[in-house]
Order: C-alpha cells, then sequence, then structure tokens
C-alpha cells in the first residue's frame, strides 16, 4: 500500500504493519531505525497533537535493539518484530507509568503487564509509549483525559473522538504502525471512523481483558488501529485468543485473519437496519450510499432489514455502564496506589482522595451507578437492563438469519469541535450507532469510506455474527479498497523524513 | 456479666430466638479467586499477588478446588444444591477490601434449605440452614496508636457463609449448633475450623418474645464472636440484656454490637440507619457456577458417613451409650479406628467392650503422650487381638490392661507378649485346686477363722494368695469356685 519513495512528509511514517515487519525482517532498514524515525516524529509533532502521555523511548529502543540483534543472530522472530505500536493508557504496562487518563492513577507504575501488552511483546511489537484518552474510558472526545487535549490529525480544531482518541489520531497522523484501543460503547470505531483509521471491536471474550483498567467488564473489549483492514488482521491476530486469566474469555479457535482478506464478496448478504440510517449528517448519509454500492457492484446483495429495540440501547447502555463503572472504580480510595489526599479520618481521606482523584465525568458516572444499584432498585434499572440487552441481541440473532453482516455509519456526524457537546446527553449520543454492538457482544469494525466536503472523514461501520471477525475484515476490506482514503493522510506538519531506506526500497 | 442463675428464672417467662452465621474457612492450597498461597502466620502481606492486592486491571478466576470442598458440607447438610449460582459484588469502603467490593453470593447461593443436627442431651436436634454460600475472606486490619496496619494475606482466603434459620431456641442448642458445624467441617476435612485463627467465626442475631407470642422480637445482630465459650457467654448476656430492657418498658434499637471478650459485653457498633447499602450485583467477571453431575457424584462416592448417623448407629447397631457414641463422634479418626476395630473382631457383640477399650486405655494413654489417634502405636487389629484374648478367658482383664501397656510402649503383639512373658489365665481346675491346697495349708489359722469363725472378708485374702502365687494368672471365676469347695462354706 505504501511506497518507499523518499518524498516529504515521511511515507515510512505511513508503512503498513506488514510492510515494516517485512523490511525490517528482510534487512532493507533496522528496527532500530524504525523506532528513531517514529521517536523523532513523535517528538516533532506530538506536542501539538497530544496524543501520548508518556513515550517510552528507552523501552523501545530497547526493544527494537533486541529485534536488531536477533535478526542478527538468525533467531525466528514474532509477526510483529520491530512494529512501533502505541498502547491506550488504560493497558496495563509493567514497569511503565498507567494512568488511564486519571488523576488518581497518577505515579502508579504497574508490576505486570497485561495480556495484550505480553503478546504484543511476543509478537516482536516495539512498545513507544502510551496514549491518551477519557479518563476510565468514559467519553467520546477525549476531553475528559485529565492531563491533556488529543487533536484530530485532519482538524486541529476538532476532536479525534472518545475514549481512545490518543491511539485514533496516533495512528492517523503516522506516529506508530499501529495502536490498541479499548471499546465498551464505541471507544475504538467512534475515533477510528473520526481520525480515518480502521478500528475494530473484537467479539466479547476474544480478547483476554487481564491488565484493562475495567471500565464496564461486560462491555469492555481490547482491539486494534490501524491504518488499513490488513493490519488490523494482523494485529487482532496477535491478540485474540483465549487466557485462563479472564473467566470471560472464549475459548474458542482463532482463525487466520490475513486469510480472510480476499478482496471477494460476491454472494455477500449485507444488512441494512432502517434504525441506523434516520438521522445523520447528508456527507454521512451519501458516503454510506456510496460505500453499500460499492459492495453491490462487487456482488453483494443488500437486505434491507430492521433491529427494533434500537432506540433502547443508548438507555440500557447508561445504566449497565455506570453501574459497573461505579463498581469497578471503588478499588481507587487512595490506600494502596496512586494519588491519596490525607485526612484525619478514614471516611474524609477517601472522600478528599476520589474528590481530587476523579473528574467531573467519572464522578457523574460513579453517581449515576451507585444510584442504579441501590438497595431496592436494582430490578427496575440495572436487571432491566439487562433483559433489554437480551431483546437487542435477539434483534441481532434475527438479523443473522436473513444477512451475513450489517452496514452502518459508525457515526451521525464527522468529527466534531472542541466543546461541541455542551451536554453529557450530547455527548452520549454521538456512540448512538455503536452501543449495541457491545450490548450484544458482537465484533464491529469501522472502516473510512471517504471524506466530508470539508475534508473529514467518515467511518462505516459493518457488525458481525458473534467470533465471526473474518467476514467484518472480508467486507472491510472490500469497503477500503472501494472508497477508503487511499493514500491521503491527515494534512497536517510534515514532521522529519521517514528513516534512510537501506537499498533503496521497492 | 449476667448472673450465673438470672437467666433459667427469666426464660420462665421470656422466649429467646436466635439465628446464627458462620464463616468457615476452606482449606485450600490457594485462594478463591487466585493463586496466591494460603498459610496462616505468614508475615504480613507476603501471600498477595495482583488481584489480591486489587490492581486495576486484574480479574478473578475461580479455584475449582473450593467447589469441592462447598460442595462436600453442602451435601453432607442436606441442602439443595443450585445447578448454576451466581457470584455477587457485595460494596463497602474499608482498607482491608482492596477491590471496594467482596465476591459473594447472593440472591443464587450455591447451597439452600438444608439442615444440620446436633446432639443436644443425648439424642438428635435438626437446626435447618437458609444458606451456605460461597465468598472471599477480607484482610486484616489492625490499629496501632494513631495508625492502621492493613494486612492482605487473609484477603480472598475461601469462605463459606453458613446461615441457620432463626430458629435456634436456647443459648445450649446455638452453642452445640457451633460444635456440630466445627465436627463436622473437621469431619469431611475441608477445614481446620480453628476458631482461634478466625478459620470459624460466628456472628449470632438474637431476639427475645414472650413465651406463646408468636411475632419476632426487634433483633441485634452480635459480631465478633471469636471461641466457643463467647458463643454461649455473648448470647446469654445479649438476651438477658434485652429481657431488662423489655422488662423496663424499652424498646430493642436494631443494630449491629460487637461482643468484647475481655470485659464480657457487647457495645453498639453501628444502627440499622447507618447500615451499608451493599449495592450487590452479579459480577460481570465471573460466568455463573455450575454444579454438573460429574462433580456431585465424585462428591457423592467419597463423602464419609456422617457424625450424626453413626452417633445414632453406635447406639442401635453396637449397643453403646449415647455418652459414649457422642465421645467417638467428636472426632472423624477415633470413630473411625472404633468402627474398624468393630468391623475386625470376631462377632458382634462386643461393641460396648471395644468402645470402653477406646475411650479409656487407648485415648488415656495417647493424651498422657499428646499423640493424635491417627498416629497411634496401636492397631485397629492389635486392640481387637488383645480383647478376643480377655474375651476368650486366656488372659484376665487385668493382666490385659498390662499387655496393652506393654504393646502400646514396644509394638509388639498381645499374644506374643502373652506367650513369651507366660500369662495366660490358669483355667485348668487340677492346677488351680492344687494351688489353693497349698495356700490354704500355708495359713490355717485365716483357713479356720473365715471357715469357723465366720469371718467373711477373709475370702478375699485367700484369693490375693492364689493370685500372687500365679502372678495374677489365676482365672479369677473358676478360683472363686475352687476355693469356696476347699474352704467348705
Amino acid at each position: 500500500m505504501s511506497s518507499a519513495s523518499s518524498a516529504s512528509p515521511g511515507p515510512a511514517a505511513f508503512w503498513s504493519v506488514a510492510d515494516t515487519a517485512r523490511r525490517i525482517a528482510a534487512g532493507e532498514i533496522t528496527a532500530t531505525q524504525v523506532v528513531e524515525a517514529a521517536l523523532a516524529r513523535i517528538q516533532a509533532i506530538d506536542g501539538e497533537l497530544g496524543a501520548f502521555l508518556a513515550v517510552d523511548a528507552e523501552g523501545a529502543r530497547a526493544a527494537a535493539a533486541e529485534v536488531d540483534h536477533r535478526r542478527a543472530a538468525n533467531v525466528p522472530q514474532g509477526p510483529l518484530a520491530g512494529v512501533p505500536i502505541a498502547l491506550k493508557d488504560v493497558l496495563v504496562t509493567r514497569g511503565l507509568a498507567t494512568t488511564a487518563g486519571s488523576k488518581i492513577l497518577h505515579g502508579w507504575v504497574p508490576p505486570y503487564d497485561a495480556h495484550v501488552v505480553g503478546q504484543l511483546r511476543a509478537a516482536g511489537a516495539v512498545i513507544v509509549g502510551k496514549l491518551n484518552c477519557d479518563e476510565f474510558a468514559m467519553g467520546s472526545s477525549t476531553e475528559n483525559s485529565a492531563y491533556q487535549p488529543t487533536r484530530n490529525p485532519w482538524d486541529p480544531s476538532r476532536v479525534p473522538g472518545g475514549s481512545s482518541g490518543g491511539s485514533s489520531a496516533a495512528v492517523a497522523a503516522g506516529l506508530c504502525a499501529a495502536s490498541l484501543g479499548t471499546d465498551t460503547g464505541g471507544s475504538i470505531r467512534q475515533p477510528a471512523a473520526f481520525c480515518g483509521v480502521v478500528g475494530m471491536k473484537p467479539t466479547y471474550g476474544r480478547v483476554s481483558r487481564w491488565g484493562v483498567v475495567a471500565f464496564a467488564s461486560s462491555l469492555d473489549q481490547v482491539g486494534p488501529l490501524t491504518r488499513s483492514v490488513a493490519d488490523a488482521a494482523l494485529v487482532l491476530q496477535a491478540i485474540a485468543g483465549f487466557d485462563p486469566r479472564d473467566s470471560t474469555s472464549l475459548d474458542a479457535p482463532v482463525p487466520v485473519f490475513a486469510d480472510a482478506l480476499t478482496g471477494e464478496v460476491r454472494g455477500l448478504r449485507v444488512g441494512l437496519p432502517q434504525e441506523y440510517f434516520e438521522a445523520m449528517d447528508d456527507d454521512v448519509r451519501a458516503a454510506l450510499a456510496r460505500t453499500a454500492a460499492a459492495l453491490v457492484e462487487r456482488g453483494a446483495e443488500l437486505v434491507d432489514l430492521s433491529l427494533p429495540h434500537t432506540a433502547l440501547a443508548l438507555p440500557a447502555y447508561y445504566l449497565v455502564a455506570p453501574a459497573e463503572a461505579s463498581s469497578n472504580l471503588a478499588r481507587y480510595d487512595g490506600v494502596r496506589y496512586g494519588q491519596r489526599t490525607d485526612a484525619p479520618d478514614l471516611l474524609d481521606m477517601y472522600a478528599r482522595t476520589r474528590g481530587a482523584g476523579f473528574g467531573t465525568e467519572v464522578k457523574r458516572r460513579i453517581m449515576l451507578g451507585t444510584y442504579v444499584l441501590r438497595a431496592g432498585y436494582y430490578d427496575a434499572y440495572y436487571k432491566k437492563a439487562q433483559q433489554v440487552r437480551t431483546l437487542i441481541k435477539r434483534d441481532f440473532d434475527r438479523a443473522f438469519r436473513y444477512c451475513d453482516v450489517l452496514l452502518t455509519p459508525t457515526t451521525p456526524t464527522p468529527a466534531f469541535r472542541f466543546g461541541a457537546k455542551a451536554t453529557p446527553v450530547e455527548m452520549y449520543q454521538a456512540d448512538v450507532f455503536t452501543l449495541s454492538c457491545n450490548l450484544a457482544g458482537l465484533p464491529g469494525i469501522s472502516v473510512p469510506c471517504g471524506l466530508t466536503g470539508d475534508g473529514l472523514p467518515i467511518g462505516a461501520q459493518l457488525l458481525g455474527r458473534p467470533l465471526d471477525e473474518a467476514t467484518l475484515l472480508r467486507a472491510g476490506g472490500v469497503i477500503e479498497a472501494a472508497v477508503g482514503l487511499g493514500d491521503r493522510h491527515p494534512p497536517g506538519p510534515p514532521g522529519p523524513p521517514g528513516p534512510p531506506v537501506i537499498g533503496g526500497g521497492g | 456479666m449476667t448472673e450465673p442463675r438470672e437467666l433459667p428464672a427469666l426464660l420462665e417467662v421470656w422466649e429467646p430466638v436466635i439465628g446464627l452465621e458462620v464463616h468457615v474457612q476452606l482449606a485450600t492450597a490457594s485462594k478463591i479467586f487466585s493463586p496466591s498461597a494460603i498459610a496462616f502466620g505468614a508475615p504480613p502481606n507476603s501471600l498477595t499477588d495482583p488481584l489480591v492486592l486489587g490492581l486495576p486491571g486484574t480479574l478473578p478466576v475461580f479455584n475449582q478446588a473450593v467447589l469441592q470442598l462447598a460442595l462436600k458440607l453442602g451435601i453432607a447438610t442436606s441442602s439443595q444444591i443450585r445447578a448454576k449460582s451466581r457470584f455477587a459484588r457485595k460494596h463497602y469502603f474499608y482498607p482491608d477490601l482492596p477491590k471496594g467490593y467482596q465476591i459473594s453470593q447472593f440472591d443464587e447461593p450455591l447451597c439452600e434449605n438444608g439442615h444440620l443436627d446436633v446432639i443436644i442431651g443425648g439424642a438428635l436436634k435438626r437446626v435447618k440452614l437458609q444458606r451456605i454460600h460461597l465468598e472471599e475472606d477480607a484482610g486484616k486490619t489492625t490499629h496501632v496508636g494513631v495508625s492502621s496496619h492493613v494486612d492482605l494475606n487473609r484477603a480472598g482466603v475461601p469462605l463459606v457463609e453458613v446461615v441457620t434459620a432463626p430458629e435456634i431456641g436456647s443459648v445450649e442448642e446455638a452453642g452445640e449448633f457451633m460444635r456440630s458445624l466445627h465436627r463436622l467441617v473437621r469431619w469431611l476435612e475441608i477445614s481446620e475450623a480453628d476458631m482461634e485463627k478466625g478459620q470459624l467465626r460466628c456472628d449470632a442475631n438474637v431476639s427475645v418474645r414472650l413465651r406463646g407470642e408468636d411475632r419476632l422480637g426487634t433483633r441485634t445482630e452480635l459480631k465478633n464472636i471469636n471461641s466457643f465459650r463467647f458463643v454461649e457467654h455473648a448470647i446469654e448476656s445479649e438476651i438477658v440484656r434485652q429481657i431488662r430492657i423489655l422488662e423496663a418498658g424499652g424498646r430493642i434499637t436494631r443494630e449491629t454490637r460487637l461482643w468484647d471478650a475481655e470485659r464480657g459485653q457487647s457495645q453498639p457498633m453501628r444502627s440499622k440507619e447507618e447500615a451499608n447499602d451493599y449495592r450487590y450485583f452479579p459480577d460481570p467477571d465471573l460466568p455463573p457456577l455450575v454444579v454438573d453431575g460429574a462433580i456431585m457424584g465424585s462428591i457423592l462416592r467419597t463423602l464419609p458417613e456422617l457424625p450424626s448417623v453413626r452417633f445414632d448407629r453406635y447406639q442401635r447397631i453396637h449397643g453403646l451409650t449415647p455418652g459414649d457414641a457422642r465421645t467417638l463422634v467428636s472426632e472423624r479418626a477415633l470413630a473411625d479406628f472404633f468402627d474398624a476395630t468393630a468391623a475386625i473382631h470376631p462377632g458382634d457383640r462386643s461393641g460396648r467392650i471395644i468402645a470402653n477399650w477406646v475411650l479409656t486405655e487407648l485415648l488415656g494413654a495417647l493424651h498422657a503422650g499428646g499423640i493424635p489417634i491417627a498416629r497411634s502405636p496401636i492397631s485397629p487389629a492389635t486392640l481387637s487381638a488383645l480383647i478376643a484374648l480377655v474375651e476368650s478367658g486366656t488372659i484376665s482383664g487385668k493382666i490385659g490392661k498390662e499387655i496393652f501397656e506393654e504393646s502400646y510402649r514396644t509394638g509388639e503383639a498381645p499374644a506374643a507378649i502373652v506367650e513369651r512373658r507366660g500369662l495366660q489365665q490358669i483355667s485348668d481346675t487340677a492346677v488351680l485346686w492344687e494351688i489353693i491346697n497349698r495356700v490354704v495349708a500355708a495359713s490355717p489359722k485365716q483357713a479356720e477363722a473365715y471357715t469357723v469363725g465366720g469371718k467373711d472378708g477373709l475370702f478375699g485374702f485367700f484369693v490375693g494368695a492364689v493370685m500372687k502365687e500365679t502372678q495374677g494368672r489365676a482365672n479369677p471365676v473358676i478360683t472363686s469356685d475352687l476355693l469356696r469347695k476347699r474352704l467348705g462354706r
């Protein structure tokens, strides 16, 4: 997909995962050169962009040197050997500060690696740093980060989406080859759509949550953000699979995802759920129409259908997610780690620590969740919301009798401006198309499908059957080829040129 | 403090109603939701891992060994076992609760509607159990001066909470319930149940009402009862406290009270208004706990005969007294020893004799040496052989005790000792007659005093003389018989 020309702004910055790994394996370039280029580009651009909360230059250089050393010694390497990857800061990293975008975890250095981090390291990836996000992944714009805003590389006056906004911005701006995000109600797919990258939320249980700072346990899932569908397949391959340390992890065979990218959709039945095409910007509507038409041109079949309980997803989500969050965040009490605000008595210490440590949106959700779970109200709220989840799941089960994937817009609008969502509810509505997928535990992917008249990316969302990420990658690859962004990258500052290419490249 | 004779008088008018909530630590090697090891008395916070510390990103994984142990108790108490039970989060803030919630079970517990038969006054009394559920233990906080120290070694130790119906009607029954549960969990080998180590802990819900009244009175919850003695003491003191208030025209406040063993009284801890709202909800990190036929089958196959069943069997089949039966079932190894001896022993009429030997000679010797029954130097086969020697008349009971001591000490078989030391009882009338003739001839004055002078007490003198002559080997029954003939009365 990328060419090795040395023209500004440094195409190496936009090399694909596979290309980077292949070039390093072939000796065209060293892992050290790749990581130095990435670090230099981060240094040059990220002051403005704000994607990284921490850059682990030392760790990244050591990992890259190890890759180069192993290559020199002819030791077999993993499929991601030398590929610079960055992580949303809700993923726990051994020896590298992890904040979840919150002041309350400021200064906490974890003693262990998240499962996905261990998997990436095992595959040879070079972890370059930790990426900004909404505090505890609660938000849709990354504006709720306690540390800094992250800008959208396509338009610095706009948000990158959220909560994995650092992950989408860093990949879009070419600061790393790929990143990991987490998706509880759209937090991978929505920022991917806003930044013009591919974002996949795997089936609930496909990827272990061990070492993922929990927001809403029954909804959270880790997934890749990449510049291509093929890259998404490669990164997903590295992190997917059963992990006995997560009791909700699925013990199911993992296919070779790259094999799914056949470029072929003949006979594929693509469902268009009418509830997802009611309210959206004209540009988004037009892009989706072009996407659907492109699929039909290549032999897919469109199926109009209905997911009748879609309107209930947002209220159900805002009962389940805050309820679980209020419970998951109870551990931040200042006793064992993170920030403590001392006080003469215990209750006061708790109140001051949590009062100072949590931001407004997190407090709002803790209060909402605490209210939802209080004695005597469980049946009316949490249990009712779980029953709604069952109805939503049934909607999907029925839909997948008539189609193989569902095609929807990822978001009703392209990236909005900072401060544009004046109330929490307006912000919540930005996720209206992405929530159902989490409530039902299904896999979903957002693939760029064009730009608005203002040059902002638009995302097409595909939802699939449980454990059928392969079909999403296959259809996503076709959309990417037909209506994707091609070689268009964010206009942003050029940054330093890419690394020198040994042997001229090709 | 309660006056010792105060309660019986009060109980003629008032009736106590007691419910117990008993926590039992299960004796697994590792914690209920993590591989962290379990040991008592380890250095503070040495038995922890990221999960036990409640670090961000950690997830619980249920230790299936816990299920095996809990199911034993569930089945032994005839509980209904849920095929699918559920873990729930119980929220409250405390420094020794690392996650801010305890993983417990709420509306879908593992076991319900069981019962435990306790021995009261030589008979079995049935105490109903509302539920038995699984949960994780919290850590331990100690307050030293102005600072508090948290030790999380205990955090995550598996517990079962056994909840009785509020139907226990006396202090004695409450105490016996605790002893019976203690015996049962040790019997099933699911817990050491050492109260001093906190492996068995009791909370009591206590209320009183006028006898004949149907409605329950306002209850209080007593916490921190950590010895068998305190169970009865604390409940008794609470009953008297409540009756005094009611008799003075007062009302009972629904509250939690902390038992202070040193002062022998309870103090209010928190009232109902201050009670925590635990915000229970199913733990989304844990799938339902499934009990399938295979697990049930494997436990049913290996479940030992229960103490209450043996208590009954020892009386019906072996003719033991309730007291002996009760002592035998106080410990599984002891009851097993009795059963093994009785099974080997010829005939089926020797139960009382075997029990006597086990409870008197064997337990006496073991206690003196501080040796547990499991390491008894005398095997059931040896004891049976010894008893058989006595029963067949080969040796006397008195010699039997001597041989027991020697065999216990040296491990030599009783028959071999008898043989080597020539201790066989002399029952041959010809031999005994000759000895008696010699003894009587040697003491003519005493013979005359007995026969002519009517001094009955001298009969014992001659028996003693025969025993001395035979080193105690003379058959006492035959000796008496022959002596009477020889002395002419």
